[in-house]
């Protein structure tokens, strides 16, 4: 059966993209709506987490390869977008080694973010250009190294970054309603990447590189393509994350942030943008769990007073029971497809096509 | 020259720690395909078996109070078991799985052990005073006095290494674990008992990451949750350097990593010294281009279509 009209078309391409931004819209709403101070913050950390998760996912999910490289693009666009919104009088104090005409140059935090997000997507570029011949487990030591040394960089480079210390006064201008817009932005982009032609050349060479390079794909050029994109949000995130907090220190872009990351990427599946957003929301909720746990909870008088730092060690155990049990995800890799398909629609339609 | 000399020893006995954890991390990527990044965090964990399990500031001495011949099979004996441990709850489990889920899968482990060490011991660093009577300095010759420990990390490393070669040589276990990293499908056709082979990897493994933490925790003196990790770091880069699945790799790579860095920081201008770590992790990326395979060639690590 076809459908009847071109709306109805497009209504049916675009379906996973529409329930997740309206469910992800009507989660914060919600939560705005019944929450405090608190949980509003909580609220916005994971959403710039979702900025972060699926532009990993642009990369991971549509190369195959997986990185641990992109936290070092959030670093560099968290210091890129904070060297433009400082006060010139505490830059000058801080980071006197930035160029003259940085030091008493102020933009607005949007146009600075999207400069943060552009100076994050040429480190990007100019990077992948070496690292994105390679494949496999090696790329990923790649970007591993990458990230090292990106962080061993900003480490030492105190005049441009004060170094090991705390770069502090940062306006704070991230919401819950800014995160949720870069949110929905980065997922619409996603999408469409995923859906062009670019995308779909990127996941021929996913699913069998030597073929793809047969059938005349650039497996280079088109990693490249993705590995710039999702930097370039990567940064922007990174951005948000500094106006979010109010300083910035290097140590905040290591490991632990990184595996948070990936973890939520896999454990909603690497493959689809439903996975990403989908294990975002879970695994920002079981921390958050965990972490009310940790502080005290009271169930029916008794108080139960986890440890601290179980919300970590749960968070490891849930990543490992779903890597040894369900490695592909929560979602299977599958998109939230259109669910009224007639059945014969349905057997030569797969549901995994991601 | 004696100045030499001294840089050399430095270099020696840094690139010991590295090729011995560089060699743990290689055992288990020719048998498994596994890059573990829980190494470091087994490194840690034995650091920490030495003193009481407690949150206070203040480290007493535990295992560490023992008598040597007690202490170093004690910690040998924690570090293998829970070595042993994590292979079969975790690794086992994902044996079939891609070497990248595999390491998320290492990655996700080390993070649980490092915050169970904060759980239990607290992420306060603490001073631990061991045979600290080892860091006295001895005269080797006119004008080059070297601490003892340094030498002591040097000989031991050469001693595990040899045992650790006639082992695989000449024994059939050995044999086993040699022809398994060559090709693991085969040796398991021919006979080789993988699970068998597989645990002994891990158990060796964690040996030398008992040896590591020892050795470290009387060079340093702190006990952190986080001091395995740059361990586990250089040694990582090691075994990529030397080519990874190459246990010969492994250890040229430790000692060329160990070299570079006191090279680096000997003779880099001291503006630069600070960025020391950036020009060893850029020397990977530059190894990864030019010589994917390593400065060793291990047969196995062609990828075949």
């Amino acid at each position: 059966m076809q459908p009847k009209s071109a709306g109805a078309e497009l209504l049916r391409e675009f379906w996973p993209l529409i329930v997740l931004s309206i469910g992800l819209t009507l989660v914060v709403v919600v939560i705005q709506l019944i929450g405090d101070n608190i949980t509003s913050r909580t609220l916005t950390e994971a959403l710039i987490r979702m900025v972060v998760v699926v532009s990993l996912y642009i990369f991971i999910g549509n190369s195959g390869i997986i990185s641990f490289g992109h936290i070092g693009f959030m670093m560099i666009g968290a210091y890129g977008t904070a060297w433009q919104t400082m006060d010139p009088m505490i830059k000058d104090i801080f980071i006197p080694g930035l160029p003259g005409f940085m030091l008493d140059y102020s933009s607005h935090w949007i146009l600075a973010t999207l400069a943060g997000g552009l100076l994050a997507a040429l480190v990007a570029l100019i990077s992948g250009y070496a690292l994105m011949r390679l494949s496999g487990i090696v790329a990923s030591i790649g970007t591993f190294a990458l990230f090292m040394s990106f962080y061993s960089f900003y480490l030492q480079w105190s005049t441009w970054t004060a170094g090991q210390s705390t770069l502090p006064n940062l306006p704070v201008t991230t919401t819950p309603w800014v995160g949720l817009a870069f949110s929905l932005v980065t997922m619409l982009v996603a999408f469409l990447y995923a859906r062009s032609r670019f995308g779909l050349a990127l996941r021929a060479s996913r699913e069998d590189e030597v073929a793809a390079k047969a059938a005349g794909v650039n497996v280079t050029f088109q990693r490249l393509i993705a590995f710039t994109i999702s930097a370039f949000f990567c940064g922007m995130a990174g951005g948000l994350y500094g106006h979010f907090l109010g300083l910035l220190t290097v140590d905040t872009f290591y490991l632990p942030v990184t595996f948070i990351t990936l973890a939520m990427l896999v454990v909603g599946g690497m493959q689809s943008l439903s996975g990403a957003v989908v294990g975002t929301l879970v695994i920002s909720f079981l921390i958050e769990f965990l972490r009310k746990f940790e502080a005290g909870f009271d169930i029916g008088g008794v108080i139960l007073d986890l440890p601290s730092s179980s919300a970590e060690v749960g968070l490891g155990l849930v990543l490992l029971l779903i890597l040894i049990f369900r490695p592909a995800g929560l979602t299977r890799n599958a998109e939230f497809y259109w669910p009224w398909k007639p059945k014969v629609a349905l057997a030569t339609f797969s549901k995994r096509q991601s | 020259m004696a100045y030499a000399i001294q840089v050399l020893i430095d270099a020696l006995s840094l690139g010991s720690f590295y090729a011995l954890a560089a060699l743990g991390i290689g055992l288990l990527f020719g048998v498994l395909r596994l890059i573990n990044f829980a190494h470091g965090d087994f490194i840690t964990i034995g650091a920490y078996a030495l003193i009481i399990p407690s949150a206070a500031t203040q480290a007493t001495l535990f295992i560490g109070d023992f008598a040597p011949i007690v202490l170093i099979p004690c910690i040998v004996a924690i570090v293998v078991i829970v070595a042993l441990i994590s292979e079969v709850t975790v690794f086992r489990p994902l044996r079939s799985a891609s070497p990248a889920t595999l390491m998320i899968g290492s990655f996700a482990l080390g993070f649980i052990l490092q915050n169970l060490i904060i759980m239990i011991y607290s992420g306060r660093p603490k001073a631990v005073g061991m045979w600290s009577d080892l860091s006295a300095g001895v005269k080797l010759m006119e004008g080059v006095e070297v601490p003892q420990l340094q030498l002591i990390i040097i000989s031991a490393t050469l001693i595990m290494l040899t045992s650790l070669v006639l082992f695989l040589k000449r024994t059939k276990y050995g044999i086993h674990m040699r022809a398994a990293a060559e090709d693991f499908r085969m040796a398991r056709m021919l006979g080789v008992k993988a699970n068998r082979v597989i645990m002994l990897a891990v158990a060796i493994s964690g040996m030398l990451a008992a040896a590591v933490s020892m050795l470290f925790v009387v060079q340093t003196g702190i006990l952190d949750f986080r001091m395995g990790l740059p361990l586990m770091l250089f040694a990582f880069i090691a075994t990529v350097i030397g080519g990874m699945g190459s246990l010969v790799g492994a250890v040229v790579g430790g000692y060329t990593v160990g070299a570079v860095s006191i090279l680096l920081q000997t003779f880099l201008p001291s503006e630069f010294r600070a960025f020391r770590d950036v020009f060893v992790f850029a020397f990977v990326i530059v190894i990864l281009l030019l010589r994917p395979q390593g400065l060793v060639m291990s047969r196995s690590a062609k990828e075949r279509v």
